[in-house]
């Protein structure tokens, strides 16, 4: 396959995924839920002539073929419904979205770059102590609730020592501006920060350390030591370039599902970015902006596979071959 | 570091031939007792691996738990007019894990919660599994056009953020303890059907499969009795691991307060939510906050170490070399 071909197929690919997303997100909430009942809020006290004249303004009462035309072309316009307080769903999470990147973003590269670390330390020195104590770590890590965790990090920092502030993005009621607003973020951000990278870490820690071990049983490594390659010269030239590819993967795979993947941190430290959104769309049942954070989800991690698949081409050339 | 041999375990002795050879009674008992030799390996290579034998002390202290729940406490103290105890009291001799604000013991709410956790976990699990397979093993079977059909679809589930869409369909869908086992079971099959549709894709061209398909085997015949039971310990190892995944799932649901209805299921999950709605956190009730947490990581840390000792075992490019 050219290359040309191969990216041309990529990118049909992720268009062909977004516009499956939307068929189901269309499906979930006029198919399988009482759309009038859904969309409305369930306002009992509506007349029934004013949700017939809702029905009409919505759309509802079309056919549901003409229905989901009319959905797409809404979507794709940038009219993704309006919240149950009236503001425009599009408005809401482009004013959510900052803070949901700030915070998830930074903490997601630091424990991509810490994970990887400790998994190439971890795959070299395998069956030692540390070999043996990190995994125990990262194990149980693995297995923590990242939620629980976070609770159990506010008891201890925020409320009994009282070195960081409990939640929140600023201090409320302080208006600070310029370097005194960005510290007083910083301050907020601490905390979170902390628990998220310590809890994602684990996940790439593992893969590299297996993707590693898998890669210096190969041949080519046997060769590199039987040249007389310095031990280290091994390790950093030949095997984790090749242990890289598989790992960086999963983790542009899981750069995608940042966006949605810290809801309950969100909650816990009352940030306000998209996760909370989620939750007090939740909680009010606000399924118009149900409907939008879906949509918003699925695509980011749509395009995060496509960027994955094109860089994975571009540093390994058989994928194309194959 | 010196590369290391390591010979593969000695074959159990053959036993002495002589007069009492017993002539096997049909093919199928002969697949059989294969099978239960093979099964054997596996235990006796699993029970060196300490990780593994760990996981699976843990686990079955909290089967223990969950089954002799009615026991260990009364189901009465769930319920707030029942419970007697002061109200948010540190742990003491008579609440061992101290009182939420009902006035329950912890303990026994966490005793009563690893009913739900588990079961939900086990049942999602079997969920994923059945579609997972079925999937991988339709799709690296039959090739084409059903494979490219079925795999697309895969991806689709793949790609789908999990927590969102979970979130999405326990909103629209009643909550109950079934919608949460549906849901869960529904939103992670996906990478069980890769895994199978990879190891079937290699199986199928096996010499052995080929043999049969001559022999006029039907495509039914070769999927279940040739590809399946050669699948199957792939599937084992990441079937556990799955297992954990769901556990971890419920609690986050139960957490968002989209889990099984609170006042007849609590599980681990629905404690922390109340821990976390009733301000635990902010007033340092620790006592109704850990040990919920820490059940929930003992478990999932149990079925993720058997998870990973089967596959060191199970698959072979982990093996140590």
């Amino acid at each position: 396959m050219s290359t040309r071909r191969y990216l041309f197929s990529k990118i049909a690919q992720a268009f062909l995924t977004l516009a499956f997303v939307l068929a189901f997100n269309f499906f979930l909430f006029r198919g399988l839920g009482d759309p009038v009942s859904l969309l409305l809020h369930g306002h009992a006290s509506l007349t029934p002539s004013a949700i017939a004249d809702l029905k009409q303004q919505l759309g509802l009462d079309l056919p549901l073929p003409q229905q989901f035309l009319h959905y797409i072309n809404e979507t794709l316009h940038g009219n993704l419904g309006y919240s149950y307080d009236g503001t425009p769903v599009s408005t809401v999470i482009a004013s959510k979205a900052w803070p949901t990147l700030l915070l998830i973003g930074l903490s997601t590269i630091a424990s991509i770059v810490i994970g990887i670390w400790v998994g190439i330390k971890q795959g070299w020195k395998r069956g030692t102590g540390f070999d043996q104590s990190m995994l125990g770590v990262t194990l149980v890590l693995y297995s923590m609730p990242e939620f629980w965790f976070g609770l159990l990090m506010i008891m201890l920092f925020a409320v009994t020592f009282q070195i960081f502030p409990t939640g929140g993005m600023t201090t409320p009621g302080a208006d600070y501006t310029g370097l005194k607003n960005v510290a007083d973020i910083l301050n907020h951000m601490a905390l979170p920060f902390f628990v998220l990278t310590v809890a994602y870490l684990a996940e790439y820690s593992i893969i590299m350390r297996s993707s590693l071990l898998e890669t210096l049983g190969e041949d080519f490594i046997t060769t590199a030591r039987s040249k007389g390659m310095m031990e280290k010269r091994v390790l950093y030239r030949h095997a984790v370039p090749n242990a890289l590819l598989p790992t960086m993967t999963v983790t542009i795979l899981s750069l995608g599902f940042v966006i949605s993947g810290a809801i309950t941190i969100e909650i816990i430290f009352s940030w306000p970015g998209l996760g909370l959104e989620t939750y007090n769309a939740i909680l009010n049942k606000d399924y118009s902006m149900l409907q939008g954070l879906f949509l918003l989800f699925s695509a980011a991690v749509i395009f995060a596979n496509l960027v994955a698949d094109l860089l994975y081409s571009y540093l390994d050339p058989r994928v194309r071959a194959g | 570091m010196k590369p290391t041999i390591e010979r593969p375990a000695p074959a159990p002795e053959p036993e002495p031939l002589g007069d009492q050879v017993k002539l096997p009674k049909s093919v199928k008992a002969i697949a059989r007792t294969r099978r239960k030799e093979a099964a054997l390996r596996t235990w006796r290579q699993y029970r060196k691996s300490k990780m593994g034998m760990a996981g699976l002390g843990i686990l079955i202290f909290f089967i223990l738990v969950a089954i002799f729940a009615p026991v260990l406490a009364s189901r009465c103290e769930l319920s707030p007019t029942c419970a007697s105890g002061p109200i948010l009291s540190p742990p003491s001799w008579q609440y061992p894990m101290g009182t939420d604000d009902l006035g329950r013991s912890v303990l026994a709410l966490v005793i009563w919660g690893s009913r739900i956790s588990i079961v939900v976990g086990l049942a999602a699990t079997l969920i994923t599994v059945v579609i997972g397979t079925s999937f991988g093993l339709a799709a690296g079977y039959y090739g084409g056009w059903r494979e490219s059909g079925l795999m697309r679809i895969t991806d689709w589930f793949l790609v789908i953020p999990f927590l969102p869409l979970a979130i999405v369909l326990s909103v629209i869908l009643t909550p109950s303890l079934t919608t949460v086992i549906l849901v869960i079971g529904i939103t992670s099959w996906a990478s069980t059907a890769r895994v199978v549709r990879a190891q079937v894709l290699s199986l199928k061209t096996r010499t052995y499969v080929e043999r049969s398909r001559a022999l006029g085997a039907s495509h039914w015949h070769l999927m279940s009795r040739h590809i399946l039971p050669n699948v199957g310990p792939l599937i084992f190892a990441n079937t556990v691991l799955i297992v954990a995944v769901a556990i971890l799932s419920e609690t986050t649901l139960s957490f968002l307060n989209l889990g099984p209805d609170p006042a007849t299921n609590i599980s681990w999950g629905t404690i922390l939510e109340f821990a976390f709605g009733g301000g635990a956190a902010f007033s340092n009730d620790w006592w109704w906050i850990v040990p919920p947490g820490l059940a929930v990581v003992l478990v999932v840390l149990a079925f993720t170490m058997i998870g990973y000792a089967l596959d060191e075992i199970l698959n072979p490019k982990l093996r140590a070399r």
